[in-house]
């Protein structure tokens, strides 16, 4: 009777495994990579020019304007991100024409001063600073200073449009809109903010708005949804035939044993897809032969627990011993011949970017939910069936050789 | 069976090929990718094929790019052609980009890298550096679960697959990547944990067997491991190739590398590894 709830137990606990796997899979799905539902990601540089350097001041005004660029593209889920010292990295889902926003987003930008008929006034090489403040009733405000040339150009434009309004625009889009009050010679200030967050965050787009140096656009990878498709279709297909495959050879070397080899494999499969979606782990292309590779290692422990079950049936122990002793010794090697294989999985992944990272990272969950498996998963299985027909039989685990 | 005692022979076919491969590298050299190199890459699909000629007349029109190399891809199903040029300037990639769509309405840009010349510089620099790392690492692991002798010996095998991979590529002359380092990663990782599932038992014979001389407990490792190295290999290359002939082109490279990598591990796991350790420990008696 204690045997039986045993089992019970044994059997429980794996469908409980496979139901969590499957709960995580259908309720957080998997996220693909750019290089499969499609997608661009964009490198770009900052270029140092001879009156300035890039510094952390001049990164995050570019990182603002770019940001801007991309609000105004209308994207679901735009990401974007400073990397090192002087890059910044976009990524845009699918649209219909990436190669065009990128271009836009790659762009130098113009700062204007535009009447309301939208004629440009004067542009953002005139301005030589901009900061928010307080005014002297506490308000806030953005101050602006001109340099030689704009100072006198200021003037100018303040006398005719006094009493106006004129338009700030970054691009085409308008940042503010503040009515000319009086002759401006020097330094100017701009009213009307409730916050001073507000005027912070428009003096940052004045002072750095026409970006303080150029950027370059270094990397660009776009890939379109078709292929992404194409990939998806391709691989799904490609793992299932090697999976049946991998399937076919363990049966026939294996015969009962491999049968349950295979059944693990698939159990295998749903708790890695289960890991990756409960994760939120990004699957790419490599990724997916990383994934597939995986079933190569996950196989392996099989492979190496039941050769160890085998030397033991050789040296004359029973089935249960035999299966206890060799569960026992196969774990010290699956550890050890799946920590080097972990260790560059992790190094490859600090090194490295994008897809290939996608990979390293699906490798590096792939090992260890293939030794979860092999140490939870495969020891029940194997136990749910020690007192059968199927494993006492000589053709499984025998000890005739070959 | 006595695998280890011929040592000499395994020892030269290895030298054969790395000799071969060495010699490729150095003469002909990697064909390095626009991931290393820097350079743009465009992939159109179309409804009918579009022949080479075709598709350079669009390029000279507007006289961008007309110097590029112009292919068609593998896969016969979409009629893809696969531009490679230098460096261009996002306004060029889009002048190419609409200048194909308007000679044919129809087609699709499937995919558009551009890589400057700088990031080329660093990813090589970036995976030189991880490969460095990932051996050290693995030195140090195997130094402390094992001996430094395995280390070092598990390191020049790793080092025997990486180079005989790299020499066939050398050799075939096909274009690589940065997945084509994720690949060397992964061979490398491989090799290891092949080579350590048999010193994990040459470990064990040490104990098991400690009154035997070192050359017969160790083959005696290689011998009882055999139906798992051979059962290994195949299950993972049975899944490399499976993705080779039915997972498309853009992972082709990539699994090609494995399978290469692979194979030269499994063979250099029983063939190089062990029988290295036997050279060595016969040395250090043969001093003493």
């Amino acid at each position: 009777m204690r045997y039986k709830q045993k089992k019970i137990l044994k059997f429980t606990f794996i469908i409980a495994i496979i139901a969590f796997a499957f709960f995580l899979f259908y309720f957080y799905d998997i996220n693909l990579g750019l290089d499969l539902q499609g997608g661009s990601h964009i490198v770009l540089q900052a270029q140092p020019t001879e009156e300035r350097e890039i510094n952390n001041q001049v990164m995050s005004g570019i990182q603002q304007v770019i940001e801007r660029r991309v609000n105004q593209l209308g994207l679901t889920e735009p990401m974007i991100q400073r990397q090192g010292s002087d890059r910044i990295i976009v990524e845009l889902p699918a649209i219909d024409s990436p190669n065009e926003a990128i271009d836009t987003i790659g762009r130098t930008a113009v700062l204007t001063f535009r009447n309301s008929a939208g004629e440009v006034l004067m542009s953002g090489e005139n301005i030589k600073d901009a900061r928010a403040d307080y005014d002297q009733y506490g308000r806030p405000v953005v101050r602006i200073k001109f340099n030689d040339e704009g100072t006198d150009k200021f003037e100018q434009v303040s006398r005719m449009y006094l009493g106006q309004k004129i338009g700030i625009f970054l691009d085409n889009e308008l940042l503010t809109n503040p009515v000319i009050q009086d002759v401006i010679k020097g330094p100017g200030q701009i009213t009307g903010y409730k916050t001073v967050e507000e005027a912070e965050r428009d003096s940052i787009l004045i002072r750095e708005g026409s970006l303080p140096v150029p950027v370059k656009v270094v990397e660009t990878r776009t890939v379109g949804p078709t292929l992404g498709k194409i990939s998806i279709d391709k691989s799904i297909k490609a793992g299932l035939i090697g999976l049946i495959f991998v399937a076919i050879y363990m049966i026939f070397y294996y015969r009962f044993p491999g049968f349950l080899a295979a059944v693990i494999l698939v159990i295998y499969g749903i708790i890695l897809l289960g890991t990756l979606a409960g994760l939120q782990a990004t699957l790419t292309l490599p990724g997916i032969a990383g994934l597939i590779l995986s079933i190569g290692m996950a196989v392996d422990a099989n492979i190496i627990i039941f050769e160890r079950i085998k030397d033991e049936r050789r040296s004359g122990k029973t089935l249960k011993a035999s299966i206890d002793a060799g569960f026992k010794r196969a774990y010290k090697t699956i550890v050890d011949a799946n920590v080097t294989t972990l260790i560059t999985a992790l190094i490859l992944a600090y090194y490295t970017s994008g897809t290939v990272r996608g990979f390293a990272v699906t490798l590096g969950i792939g090992i260890l939910v293939s030794m979860f498996t092999a140490f939870f998963v495969t020891k029940n299985v194997i136990d749910l069936f020690t007192n059968t027909n199927f494993l006492k039989s000589e053709a499984a685990f025998g000890v005739k050789r070959r | 069976m006595d695998i280890l005692g011929k040592r000499k022979i395994w020892y030269m076919i290895s030298s054969a090929v790395i000799l071969i491969g060495l010699i490729f590298l150095l003469t002909s050299g990697l064909n390095l990718g626009i991931d290393f190199s820097g350079g743009t890459l465009m992939e159109f699909k179309f409804d009918k094929k579009v022949n080479n000629e075709e598709a350079r007349k669009v390029l000279e029109k507007i006289n961008i790019a007309v110097d590029s190399k112009i292919q068609q891809t593998e896969e016969e199903e979409i009629h893809g052609i696969l531009i490679r040029a230098k460096e261009l300037s996002s306004d060029d990639i889009l002048a190419v980009e609409n200048a194909f769509k308007e000679s044919y309405l129809t087609t699709e840009l499937l995919r558009t890298e551009m890589v400057g010349p700088l990031i080329g510089q660093e990813l090589r620099k970036k995976a030189f550096l991880a490969l460095l790392l990932a051996s050290l690492a693995i030195v140090i692991y195997i130094s402390i679960r094992f001996e430094f002798r395995f280390a070092i010996v598990a390191i020049i095998t790793l080092l025997h697959d990486v180079v005989i991979t790299l020499g066939i590529f050398a050799l075939i002359g096909r274009e690589i990547n940065t997945p084509f380092v994720a690949a060397l990663l992964t061979i490398v990782g491989y090799s290891i944990n092949d080579t350590i599932v048999i010193f994990d038992r040459i470990r064990e014979n040490m104990k098991l067997m400690y009154r035997k001389p070192f050359e017969e407990l160790a083959n005696k490792a290689v011998v009882d491991t055999l139906p798992r190295s051979i059962n290994t290999s195949m299950t993972t290359l049975i899944t490399i190739l499976a993705i080779y002939l039915f997972g498309g082109a853009s992972i082709k490279t990539f699994m090609l590398a494995l399978f290469i990598g692979m194979f030269a591990g499994t063979y250099s796991s029983i063939f190089v590894a062990s029988p290295l350790l036997v050279t060595w420990t016969k040395r250090i008696s043969a001093n003493k």
